[in-house]
């Protein structure tokens, strides 16, 4: 492509192709040539999938380093946290002790679905560039 | 003696041998003994991780732990299931990704170093033997507290059933047993606690925590073990035996350490901040750095099938820990002689018989709890055992993918005798102990590494290598201070009793510092790793 100065001898290369065979061939994916060639396009498309999973696993760890990671501090800076019942059970023993599973279970599920629907972003964009 | 614990501990191990020999009709290539030819469905896979994380120091020793100090330990439980999370989060499927089976495959697949390799081989095989010697250690006290017969024989045993096991059906076999495992431990608490609520209810629901301290529930008799002083006073000798009736107070014993006052219902009791935050960082980022953990995620068939199956684990594994906690808080009301003998952990084992008492159905129980406890060491170990195995096989014997599965037996042979003589001559350190500070080895050495491995372009071999030596050889330090140094007070005793809060920081932070010095080092494919890594399969680059 475009090679002029190599190309002065010669005449510039023709590509003859049958018209309609030239409207169906279109170059397959080129996004995935990207890809496997390692080429600035491709590897910017990747560092934005990285970027993305990354960005979401941290919010989603921020969440539990908030929701159970602050515990400890709350139970020692207001220790009448941990004198309140609740269905006649301390709550420390209510949070810790039961509620921190399904809240873990739950960040889980989340991140598992946005995860997924990251990938299928990237997938998209690989297999339909510019649409 | 209860009569229904030897016939409930022959079957277990035969239907553990059982299960073993039906999966070795189908394992006939090395890679079912590695990683079962990868054709393992995700729930299958899940309840085997799970069968396989659940340990002694889960299913005996958090309840031990609840009972002797209270609210403060629950860390312990929410710790090992987020640990989970974090592997989910970080972790899972890149790692499966990576096409690595072990964490010296990782270092091989990212790093292209044979040095960092090494390195890593040293440490599993070390974190692998911290975790293998307390599972064989808490199989010889279950022995002893149930059958009365010598300690090393319940260790031996543990020992040979799981060598054999794993030596003979490999990893594919494994994954059925570990499967059967968690449900056989999630039965053997979730039945008996029914029974021992419902006792509870009906014995008036007798207070937890009486104003005056812990009562004796029924008349009991204590056998001094060791010379103590009772509530400061009284001194005692050891084979003094002491009769309660019920009602009386626990007395305080001064060689046994635990938490009677009120702060028992209450946080922040004995355990510091410092300590509390330290053992929350080890357990939360440990998890991912054991390797009978990681081993198991290459045998999903790709990196979304190795997310959900995370997520199912944590959701089983969530589940499991909402039973000992129980244990603990009745043992409050119907074992409260463990607080004398500081025999704590033996609460899981002793609770059926003392609350339901010695009729068949306090035994049945008591057999089946049993029963789970001898589930817990045979799956943990097996997988410990099958890790360091492949370890062993890959880069000790050199055998790599090439290699015979007798290749395989014999590396297990080799992983297994270490640590079974180790825990015969080693019987009296701390389990639960030696098992939070396995934790944290793993919590700063291979932890940083697969996370600045797999999210971080910069790292390099030179910099892992650092890091793991800093942060890991001072979190090994500790733990060999703790076991076998001399007692320490005050700070210093914080910092090398629960080391991750300084350990993790450090090696993440050498790592980083470290790479950047080295920054030529970044290996030039880094671009195509990191494709193979992070893009769906689904691409099929």
């Amino acid at each position: 492509m475009g090679d002029e100065t190599g190309a002065a001898g010669r005449p510039p290369r023709t590509r003859v192709v049958l018209g309609e065979a030239a409207a169906r061939r279109r170059p397959p994916d080129p996004a995935r040539a990207e890809l496997a060639e390692g080429t600035p396009v491709g590897e910017a498309l990747v560092k934005g999938l990285v970027r993305a999973q990354l960005a979401l696993a941290v919010r989603l760890s921020l969440v539990v380093v908030t929701g159970l990671g602050s515990l400890p501090l709350l139970f020692a800076a207001a220790p009448a946290v941990g004198r309140i019942k609740v269905l006649g059970i301390n709550l420390p023993w209510l949070l810790l002790g039961f509620l921190s599973f399904p809240f873990l279970v739950g960040v889980g599920w989340a991140y598992v679905r946005w995860a997924e629907r990251n990938e299928q972003d990237f997938t998209a964009v690989i297999r339909r560039p510019e649409a | 003696m209860n009569p229904y614990v030897v016939p409930g501990l022959v079957v277990v191990v035969l239907v553990t041998v059982g299960i073993g020999a039906y999966g070795l009709r189908f394992a006939r290539t090395t890679s079912d003994f590695l990683v079962a030819s990868r054709s393992v469905s995700p729930s299958w896979n899940a309840a085997a991780i799970s069968g396989e994380y659940l340990s002694a120091a889960s299913f005996l020793g958090v309840a031990g732990l609840v009972l002797r100090y209270g609210v403060d330990v629950l860390w312990y439980p929410v710790g090992f299931a987020a640990g989970y999370l974090a592997l989910l989060l970080f972790v899972a499927a890149p790692l499966r990704r990576s096409g690595a089976f072990t964490l010296p495959d990782f270092c091989q697949v990212r790093l292209r170093s044979p040095l960092l390799r090494r390195l890593a081989t040293v440490f599993v095989i070390f974190i692998g033997c911290l975790y293998l010697v307390p599972q064989m250690q808490g199989a010889g006290l279950t022995f002893t507290t149930v059958t009365g017969a010598r300690y090393e024989w319940g260790a031996l045993l543990v020992g040979v059933v799981v060598t054999a096991n794993v030596a003979l059906g490999g990893m594919r076999a494994i994954t059925f047993v570990q499967a059967f495992q968690y449900w056989l431990k999630l039965t053997a608490l979730a039945v008996p606690v029914i029974f021992l609520v419902l006792q509870w209810q009906s014995d008036g629901r007798p207070a937890v925590t009486p104003p005056a301290g812990p009562v004796f529930s029924t008349a009991t008799t204590v056998v001094v073990e060791q010379d103590a002083v009772l509530d400061g006073t009284v001194r005692v000798h050891a084979g003094d035996r002491l009769t309660f009736e019920p009602g009386d107070r626990v007395p305080d014993v001064s060689t046994v350490d635990d938490n009677r006052a009120a702060s028992w219902l209450l946080p922040g009791g004995d355990a510091s901040l410092f300590a509390t935050y330290s053992l929350i960082l080890a357990t939360f980022l440990g998890t991912m750095g054991l390797p009978h953990v990681l081993v198991r995620f290459y045998t999903n068939p790709d990196g979304a099938s190795a997310r959900r199956t995370t997520l199912v684990v944590l959701a089983l594994v969530g589940l499991f820990y909402l039973l000992p906690t129980l244990y603990g808080v009745l043992g409050r009301i119907y074992t409260p002689q463990l607080l004398m003998t500081g025999r704590t952990d033996a609460v899981v084992l002793l609770l059926p018989e003392a609350a339901l008492g010695g009729g068949h159905l306090g035994q049945f129980l008591g057999a089946l709890v049993t029963a789970g406890a001898l589930a817990a060491f045979l799956s943990t170990s097996s997988g410990l055992l099958t890790s360091v195995a492949g370890v062993v096989f890959t880069d000790i014997l050199h055998a790599d993918r090439g290699g015979s599965v007798r290749d395989f037996r014999l590396a297990t042979v080799l992983a297994a005798v270490v640590p079974m003589v180790l825990s015969i001559y080693v019987a009296n350190m701390d389990v639960s102990r030696v098992v939070g500070l396995a934790f944290a080895v793993a919590a700063s050495s291979f932890c940083p590494l697969l996370v600045l491995g797999i999210w971080w372009r910069g790292l390099t071999d030179i910099g892992a290598a650092a890091g793991i030596v800093i942060g890991g050889g001072a979190a090994m330090g500790a733990v060999l201070l703790t076991v076998m140094g001399p007692p320490l007070t005050g700070w210093p005793a914080q910092l090398v009793a629960q080391p991750a809060a300084w350990t993790v920081p450090l090696a993440f932070a050498v790592m980083v510092v470290g790479s950047l010095v080295t920054k030529r080092r970044v290996p030039a494919d880094i671009g195509a790793t990191m494709l193979r890594l992070h893009a769906p399969e689904s691409l099929r680059l």
